[in-house]
């Protein structure tokens, strides 16, 4: 299954019509112990880029936002009391939320995991 | 300029000040506003020393009003404070406002306001609270701002036997949101509730309802609270906090929200001056309740300590995605409601609750007797009850107050139609000879 990154550090799993989507190892090192994770409704529709739900870590909380268009068609309600899991598999028992693709054309303008990593290398 | 004052400028430093943005005087500065909308005067006295004020206080606190006996409600009343109130809460560790700002540098008043909430969750029988709101009718209106933020949806639906103060600041916290209020009018002086569950559906968030209602009906919202659940909208129980003594809390209600105004609990009536409000939630709402909570932790040696907790639902940290825009609390009136409930117990909040009852029993079998007298409010009341005038309410107050009562509320300024309406409140101040002088006095005025 194809994996593609975006710029704010959410990944997408391509999975048939639907898209697994989580946050990078990069991006739970960054936030630090996360306590708590809000799940959107399954139906809500985001555009790509736009708010999808919100993750709190100890000191701050962060919006994640739809690396493509789609709508919520499942939540990973495991993260809701052990959000822990985010911290300790960010790639894949902490997944977030899944996604019914509206347009799968748009993961052209995600990163794949090499640009990515090329991506992360040059932050400061 | 003759008496200075506070002052903090000399003319000199003030012409300096002129002469560097090169403006001639400082009337010049408030050019740029319309002549006729600059304060001409301010109709101020001139200024007093130290000790001519303090007499002039005095003689205010001699003044007349003292000698009125009230019998107001309306959703400020005059209950007992006991001195151990003022003692403690005056003590300098405790006197501020707020929550600290550098908070868990202060264990004292983070555990003050984390006993406070303890006791606000046992009076309304629900599973969390914060560090305290402004006022009740702001808790109300923070209250429904959370009903709209869990479910998603757009309406509210409000009973009109709520305070009519509190449903005006709902109205203004609502105002600029794209938000539905749905007023129900009461049906006589009890809640409509078949036009409730007639307008009672999926895409209502919250339904307000006030126990005892503004006319001083005791109910049980059980059913409607059962009835939102259903539709999977959020019931809000807005409360009388020393009725919780005798009645039946929100929470075995089924509400999922208790709200109020704490100032019976403690705080002095002071002209209208800080009260707090309370906003009581289940456990499963609390990542959406606003304001400060303080919450218990061990530190790293094991020993029992205080901090704020859930501060991400906060605007320092989530900035416009916050909660609410409260970022604070009324930390003292808070601590004054908690040193007020610990010093009556259990048992003496009963009792408390218990003597308000009573006495508004024996006010209302008095006045429900004089001839033209009838009660609105036919069902189970608390310690107000609303009476049916023969003539008109307020020139009933009006001939009231100059015999030394204040008989209470007229309701026409609120419900069209209920001009010969009074809500009369009883709590346990009141005297068997000042309820029987208010009985002989409106007996009097009414049937000249």
């Amino acid at each position: 299954m194809a994996i593609y990154f975006t710029r704010d550090h959410e990944w997408v799993r391509i999975d048939g019509p639907t898209g697994i989507v989580g946050i990078t190892g990069y991006a739970v090192e960054q936030l630090g112990d996360i306590t708590f994770v809000e799940l959107p409704r399954p139906g809500r529709e985001a555009k790509q880029a736009e708010v999808l739900c919100a993750i709190e870590s100890v000191k701050a909380a962060s919006d994640i936002f739809a690396p493509v268009s789609g709508k919520v068609t499942e939540v990973n309600a495991r993260v809701e009391s052990e959000p822990e899991i985010v911290n300790q598999s960010p790639e894949d028992e902490g997944w977030l939320v899944r996604l019914e693709i509206a347009d799968v054309d748009e993961v052209k303008s995600l990163m794949s995991r090499e640009q990515y990593e090329e991506y992360l290398g040059g932050l400061p | 300029m003759s008496r200075p004052g506070y002052c903090p400028h000399t003319p000199e430093q003030i012409r300096e000040m002129l002469e560097i943005i090169g403006v001639d005087s400082i009337a010049d500065l408030f050019a740029v506003i319309p002549p006729e909308l600059r304060a001409r005067s301010f109709d101020l006295p001139e200024g007093m020393s130290e000790f001519e004020m303090l007499a002039g206080m005095q003689r205010l606190a001699g003044s007349d009003w003292r000698e009125i006996v009230p019998f107001i409600g309306g959703g400020c009343y005059d209950h007992i404070i006991p001195a151990v109130v003022d003692h403690l809460a005056g003590r300098a560790e405790f006197a501020t406002s707020y929550t600290p700002y550098q908070p868990e540098c202060s264990q004292g008043t983070l555990q003050a306001l984390y006993e406070y909430q303890t006791a606000i969750c046992r009076l309304t029988g629900m599973e969390t609270t914060n560090a305290s709101l402004y006022d009740g009718g702001t808790a109300l209106a923070e209250a429904a701002l959370m009903a709209l933020r869990i479910t998603g949806r757009k309406k509210i639906l409000v009973d009109g036997a709520v305070n009519p103060f509190a449903r005006e600041i709902l109205r203004s916290y609502l105002a600029n949101l794209a938000v539905e209020i749905v007023e129900i009018a009461p049906a006589g002086a009890t809640t409509d509730r078949e036009r409730f569950f007639a307008v009672l559906d999926e895409e209502t968030a919250g339904v307000i309802v006030q126990n005892p209602s503004f006319f001083g009906g005791v109910d049980d919202y059980g059913d409607l609270a059962a009835a939102a659940r259903r539709c999977g909208a959020l019931t809000i129980v807005s409360v009388y906090p020393i009725s919780l003594g005798l009645l039946k809390t929100p929470g075995e209600m089924g509400a999922d929200m208790a709200v109020g105004d704490g100032r019976s609990l403690g705080n002095p009536l002071s002209f209208g001056g800080p009260s707090f409000g309370f906003l009581a939630v289940r456990r499963e709402h609390i990542r959406n309740l606003p304001g400060r909570i303080v919450g218990e932790t061990v530190d790293r040696d094991g020993r029992r300590g205080f901090v704020l907790t859930l501060q991400a639902r906060e605007q320092h940290i989530r900035r416009q995605k916050a909660t609410s825009n409260i970022c604070s609390n009324q930390s003292l009136c808070a601590l004054r409601g908690l040193i007020f409930l610990t010093a009556l117990g259990r048992e003496g909040f009963a009792e408390l609750a218990r003597l308000n009852y009573d006495k508004a029993q024996y006010a209302k079998s008095l006045l429900g007797a004089i001839k033209g007298v009838s009660l609105v409010t036919g069902g189970a009341t608390f310690n107000e009850f609303t009476l049916k005038l023969p003539i008109d309410a307020a020139t009933v107050v009006e001939k009231l107050l100059a015999e030394g009562i204040a008989a209470s509320v007229p309701l026409g300024r609120w419900y069209p139609g209920m001009d010969s309406c009074l809500v009369v409140t009883v709590t346990e101040k009141r005297t068997r000879e000042e309820i029987d002088n208010l009985a002989a006095r409106m007996e009097e005025v009414v049937c000249s």
